[in-house]
């Protein structure tokens, strides 16, 4: 009965729901087009929250993976102007991601400073070198052949190829996360950090690791996000880091650590992107949509603590 | 592997990617374009009728812009004229890539033609691209997507004469004379920057040459914002004479900053603002003058634009005329451009005239 009662497989029952819901009401909804539009609309979301579903299950947060995004994409942007091989760019705007999500990491594990403050600090400060870089302009023009990376779907097939990296990677992660001991390590850290310790393993080694993981996919989403927009620019992806950790949490990952699948938050993941298409696809105003992901979200983490606080009192009834 | 060890190889392997040649901006831009995808082989009927029922959606830069909103609206009513439908959507933000995923979604639903006013012209370049692969239209209004990407743009006036005019505005009300700053939108709007490269070129005349810009400042169309930029500009330039805002957002948020400071009837103001919007602070003689197009005609000439085209009267060519209702006849020049008109200039005198 509890399995069944598991939040992540509820998401995956509303998930199913919407989509027959969207199936149903709009006759441009459940169509190889539009379905692949919603899903590369996804990819820079989806990417970074596979990094980020490992650091909340141990009990960590990365707020600044929109700025570290925002800065990659600059970067692509300046470096690109400047005349410097594209191949050359993709790189380093990576590795820039990386280092930036170093830094996160010594704050957080160097220092014992808590990463939503941390992160919260980095998001102003990575966010404002990337206007040091590229300041106020937008750079355009970039190579078709890599736009078309970002924006194409696989051929054959309607899935964009960031989707298609996503698919891969989040194999990669769910085997990482639910089969391997290193996996169970997240769970033991965020369950109960000091008790991971003892137990021998390397708490802030490993979380160092998850810090440096999350920067580094930020900044590769900074260049599919620039690439697919075909636009360079400081503000780039301005608030992404609310939408990932609200399908992050939506998909059933505890905020306090040691809870979790990556199954229900690529669920989550999904689960918003179809809701907004549908909504709009449906014409619902901009300020509808906001409010229903947001009820949504609530509901999400206010249902697993009613039912552990209804529970105990239906088994406690005669 | 360690974290560090990681980063050493990433950085390695940069290096060693960056020591072979490859793609770069001068081997792209010297490539040849590719051929426009627009339907110009189609050849155009000035005289076919507007067909009934016509799908148009407009998708202006953010919906809680008022301005925006007047002019969508006026476009809407239009369609009404030639029994066509019309709907408003888009995102709560002007940023560049909200408006993407709206394309996409009035792509799925099979609209006839999609109007918008652009964010980044560039940004919403490929999902138009793939909207007029599926036969849909394109007009650009307002603020103009890269001509490639688009069928027509509806230009509210000339961008020379809208620059060149602001920069005589304010020289005439500050003696062509001191230092002056303008406060604009987002640094990649289009019209903006158009805008201001003409002002530039105005002020580089010899008649303004006792006057300086010191400063372009962006308010980024967001109230507060333009708010504080105004603010900024006021402490960090004492000897400021005048401010030109061409946008709404930034006029409105520069005066409502200016009109309970002590800077009131120090700096002089001018720029683009909608009657209804100023005529609190031309009343209290912050603002003398300002200057706008009726955006209730640019709408109404868009969305009988984007009719003409999907009828097949105009196919975006230079030369082609259509009827635009009351407006009469207009002709598309260079580009794809149609032009309203010239802009007209606001005062204590006339502003009651006007409701929008």
């Amino acid at each position: 009965m509890a399995r069944v009662l598991r939040w992540d497989v509820l998401v995956g029952a509303l998930l199913i729901a919407v989509f027959a819901a969207g199936s149903l009401t709009s006759p441009s909804f459940a169509t190889v087009d539009n379905l692949s539009f919603a899903l590369g609309d996804l990819g820079e979301i989806a990417l970074i929250a596979l990094a980020m579903t490992m650091l909340v299950v141990a009990a960590e947060v990365d707020l600044s993976v929109a700025s570290v995004l925002g800065l990659s994409s600059a970067l692509v942007g300046s470096l690109w102007d400047a005349g410097m091989a594209i191949e050359t760019i993709i790189p380093l705007a990576v590795l820039t991601g990386a280092v930036c999500g170093l830094v996160n990491g010594l704050l957080v594990t160097r220092l014992g400073l808590p990463s939503l403050a941390v992160t919260i600090g980095t998001l102003a400060l990575y966010r404002g070198l990337a206007y040091v870089v590229l300041g106020d302009r937008a750079i355009a023009q970039f190579p078709p052949d890599y736009a078309a990376l970002a924006l194409n779907d696989v051929p054959g097939t309607p899935i964009p190829y960031p989707i298609a990296l996503f698919v891969l990677l989040a194999a990669i992660v769910g085997v990482v996360l639910h089969a391997t001991g290193f996996g169970r390590a997240l769970y033991a850290i965020g369950a109960q950090e000091q008790a991971a310790f003892f137990a021998g393993i390397r708490v802030k080694r490993v979380k160092l690791l998850l810090f440096v993981i999350s920067g580094t996919v930020a900044g590769f989403a900074g260049v599919v996000f620039t690439l697919r927009y075909g636009s360079a620019r400081a503000d780039n992806g301005v608030g992404i880091e609310l939408a990932v950790i609200a399908a992050v949490l939506l998909g059933g990952v505890d905020f306090d650590g040691g809870k979790g699948t990556l199954g229900g938050v690529i669920a989550g993941v999904l689960l918003i992107g179809l809701l907004r298409n549908l909504l709009m696809l449906g014409d619902v105003s901009t300020e509808i949509q906001s409010i229903v992901t947001g009820l949504l979200l609530i509901v999400s983490v206010l249902t697993p603590r009613l039912v552990s606080l209804v529970r105990p009192a239906l088994k406690g009834s005669p | 592997m360690t974290p560090m060890r990681l980063t050493a190889v990433t950085a390695l392997l940069a290096l060693g990617v960056a020591a072979c040649s490859g793609t770069t901006k001068s081997s792209v831009t010297s490539a040849p374009a590719p051929a426009p995808a627009s339907s110009s082989a189609a050849k155009a009927d000035p005289n076919a009728p507007i067909k009934q029922g016509l799908k148009l959606a407009f998708l202006p830069k953010a919906i809680n812009n008022p301005y925006e909103t007047i002019v969508d609206n006026a476009g809407i009513e239009a369609a009404k004229e030639y029994q066509g439908e019309a709907k408003e959507v888009g995102p709560s933000d002007a940023s560049a890539s909200s408006q993407i995923s709206y394309i996409n979604t009035l792509t799925q639903q099979g609209h006839d033609a999609i109007l918008i006013a652009a964010n980044d012209a560039n940004a919403v370049c490929g999902p138009l691209q793939q909207a007029r692969a599926k036969g849909i239209k394109i007009v650009a209004y307002d603020s103009d997507a890269a001509p490639e990407c688009r069928d027509l743009f509806i230009n509210q006036a000339s961008s020379e004469e809208v620059g060149r005019s602001q920069v005589k505005l304010l020289a005439g009300m500050i003696g062509n004379k001191g230092d002056i700053a303008i406060l604009s939108a987002t640094a990649n709007a289009t019209n903006q920057n158009t805008w201001i490269k003409f002002m530039k070129d105005e002020l580089g005349k010899p008649e303004y040459k006792d006057m300086k810009l010191v400063k372009v400042a962006y308010g980024d169309d967001d109230d507060q914002k333009s708010f504080t930029q105004t603010q900024g500009l006021m402490q960090a330039y004492p000897n400021l004479k005048g401010i030109i805002s061409p946008t709404t957002v930034g006029i409105s948020a520069a005066a409502r900053y200016i009109s309970g400071s002590k800077y009131k009837g120090k700096v002089v103001l001018t720029g683009l603002g909608t009657p209804n919007q100023m005529r609190q602070f031309v009343k209290d003689k912050t603002v003398a003058k300002f200057a706008l197009w009726n955006p209730k005609d640019l709408g109404y000439l868009a969305s009988y634009a984007a009719a003409a085209l999907v009828s097949g009267q105009i196919t975006g060519a230079e030369g082609e005329t259509f009827k635009a209702g009351k407006l009469g006849e207009r002709t598309i020049g260079k580009q794809g451009e149609v032009i309203l008109g010239p802009p007209f200039t606001f005062d204590a005198a006339n502003i009651d005239q006007f409701d929008y």
